[in-house]
């Protein structure tokens, strides 16, 4: 793998940071699998890429933002007052999503070949070719530095809370609904946001380039935390945070990896799947094995 | 300061498994009131408490706090009037963040202020003071996480997360009776301590039948959804655990008689 190949994939992996900390907000903190995400991912893309083909893709970004936002909150209010099951009601909102995407766009994909983006822009504004780079590193240090603060303001701790024991949370006088609302919709906006930018980055978009973006986060998600539980004895918001950024940026070298070793970018969803599967299971696959030798040995020693 | 009246609730009606939880209960706490609640298994104490606290609403009656009607409040915004443990210390606190992060939490429900940039230095030398009170050690180990303590001491925390802002009513769900006999002892005169210092409405379910009698300066005995004895002042003092028995058979026609009281 060459240097340029490299420094794109941290480049594409700052901008999945986003996706990552999203599903850091719903399956970590909440403890949601919140599916909308399939959906919400190509909704900022299409939003942002239709936007842009109109001229501004500085809107297109932030409109991206409010239609992540609105996604999640619609799958959080299945969840909350309507009482359909979590898993479900993601399911709900991302299946709607696809139609929805598909109108927005009229086609099944679009492309921005020609037409000026952010990183463009940026690029003739800096007279070089670093735009993504920058984009990527300021952008997302600065959402990262924001999300850090806000998970320790009062609505931080109760929406924090509320995925740990809601109990709590309601005897602290505080409305769980409200909390699981506001909770998915920030998780969603970030994915939202995270799809505008690469849509924009690869200049086009589709209805399908959302599929498996849950497993690519969760998977993301845990190479990090595997990583930096290895430095820090307890893993607070910082390192959390830190995790997921670290977990963005491996996760596209080893599929930039994989990739020269002529495996295509289709069977690394099947990779991505293999690697979520295992890392959530390898405690329990590990205690097995100890005990399977433990047996082994005391059945030796008797004998 | 709490007026219950004429508050019913049926579980399952219409169905064969139709279950009369609360029947007809009325009372009225005075201020400063710890009231001791027993009786047998389904005799509708944790019923009671789940009406008061919000959990489930009444099919008739009323519920008065401080004057307020809190008939139909949803339980969140009760809970800014009334604290409640439950049994399993896992209840009361979030394991994955801090013990002053629970504290801060609970502290909230005194402010309006909804957002605020972490928590304050006062905030946190009033945590400090509150915890070492408790005597557990637990001051010096405000960032540690919930989850890493023990029963006993989580339900002390929890004790004084439900008292940080003081309720005008707590509700004690046998708040010991998962605790080994000595942390259930420490707990338990934690609670005595605080509830004296606070003078707060308090109203104690629990099994054994001893602390019953020693703690509070009223003891109610429900049956089948009934206060069927309802004792204070003078007549308490003097009352034993083998009067208490007495007085059960001859008010429910039936004896007291189920593995999980404790006579002691």
């Amino acid at each position: 793998m060459n240097a340029t190949i490299a420094m794109s994939a941290v480049e594409l992996g700052l901008l999945f940071t986003l996706l990552t900390l999203g599903l850091f907000i719903s399956y970590r903190i909440l403890d949601i699998p919140d599916l909308t995400v399939d959906g919400s991912f190509t909704l900022g893309a299409v939003v942002s890429v239709i936007i842009t083909m109109k001229g501004s893709p500085e809107l297109g970004i932030l409109a991206a933002a409010g239609a992540g936002t609105l996604a999640g909150m619609v799958t959080a209010i299945l969840q909350t007052k309507l009482k359909i099951q979590p898993i479900l009601a993601g399911i709900l909102t991302m299946t709607g999503l696809y139609s929805i995407n598909l109108m927005i766009m009229g086609k099944p994909n679009l492309s921005l070949l020609g037409e000026e983006t952010i990183f463009t822009k940026l690029n003739v504004a800096l007279g070089g070719q670093n735009a993504e780079m920058v984009i990527g590193v300021i952008g997302v240090v600065a959402i990262c530095i924001l999300l850090g603060v806000f998970l320790h303001t009062n609505v931080g701790l109760a929406i924090r809370a509320t995925g740990d024991n809601e109990d709590m949370v309601r005897s602290s006088s505080i409305n769980v609904d409200h909390m699981k609302i506001i909770g998915l919709a920030i998780a969603n906006a970030l994915v939202a946001l995270s799809g505008a930018l690469v849509a924009q980055k690869q200049a086009s978009a589709d209805t399908g380039m959302g599929t498996g973006m849950v497993v690519i986060g969760i998977a993301s998600l845990i190479i990090g935390e595997v990583i930096v539980d290895s430095v820090v004895k307890q893993r607070g918001i910082k390192a959390n945070i830190v995790a997921a950024i670290i977990g963005s940026i491996i996760y596209r070298l080893i599929i930039s990896l994989a990739l020269t070793f002529e495996i295509t970018a289709t069977s690394m969803k099947l990779i991505s799947a293999i690697i979520v599967a295992f890392a959530i299971s390898y405690p329990v696959i590990i205690s097995g094995i100890k005990g399977k030798l433990r047996q082994r040995a005391r059945m030796k020693e008797e004998m | 300061m709490l007026r219950i009246s004429h508050l019913k609730k049926t579980f399952n009606a219409g169905t064969v498994n139709e279950k009369v939880a609360m029947n007809d209960i009325n009372f009225t706490l005075n201020p400063g009131d710890f009231v001791t609640i027993i009786g047998s298994n389904g005799a509708g104490k944790s019923t009671l408490f789940n009406l008061i606290s919000g959990y489930f609403l009444s099919d008739e009656g009323k519920i008065l706090l401080d004057g307020q009607d809190i008939t139909f409040m949803p339980e969140y915004k009760r809970a800014k009037y009334i604290g409640r443990l439950f049994q399993d210390p896992l209840k009361g606190t979030a394991p994955s963040m801090t013990i002053e992060e629970n504290l801060a939490l609970s502290y909230s429900r005194s402010k309006s202020r909804f957002i605020s940039l972490g928590i304050k230095k006062k905030d946190k030398d009033l945590f400090r003071e509150r915890l070492a009170q408790l005597d557990l050690g637990l001051e010096d180990r405000m960032k540690t996480k919930m989850g890493l303590l023990s029963g006993g001491q989580r339900q002390a925390v929890t004790l004084l997360m439900s008292t940080l802002v003081v309720p005008k009513v707590l509700l004690l769900d046998e708040h010991t009776a998962a605790l080994d006999p000595a942390t259930a002892d420490k707990v338990l005169r934690i609670t005595k301590e605080i509830v004296a210092e606070k003078n707060i409405t308090t109203m104690m379910i629990t099994h054994n039948i001893q602390s019953a009698l020693d703690l509070g300066n009223r003891t109610m005995m429900m049956d089948s959804g009934k206060v069927i004895l309802d004792i204070k002042g003078e007549g308490r003092s003097q009352l034993q655990v083998q009067d208490l028995l007495d007085l059960f058979k001859k008010e429910s026609n039936k004896a007291l008689d189920n593995d999980r009281i404790l006579l002691s």
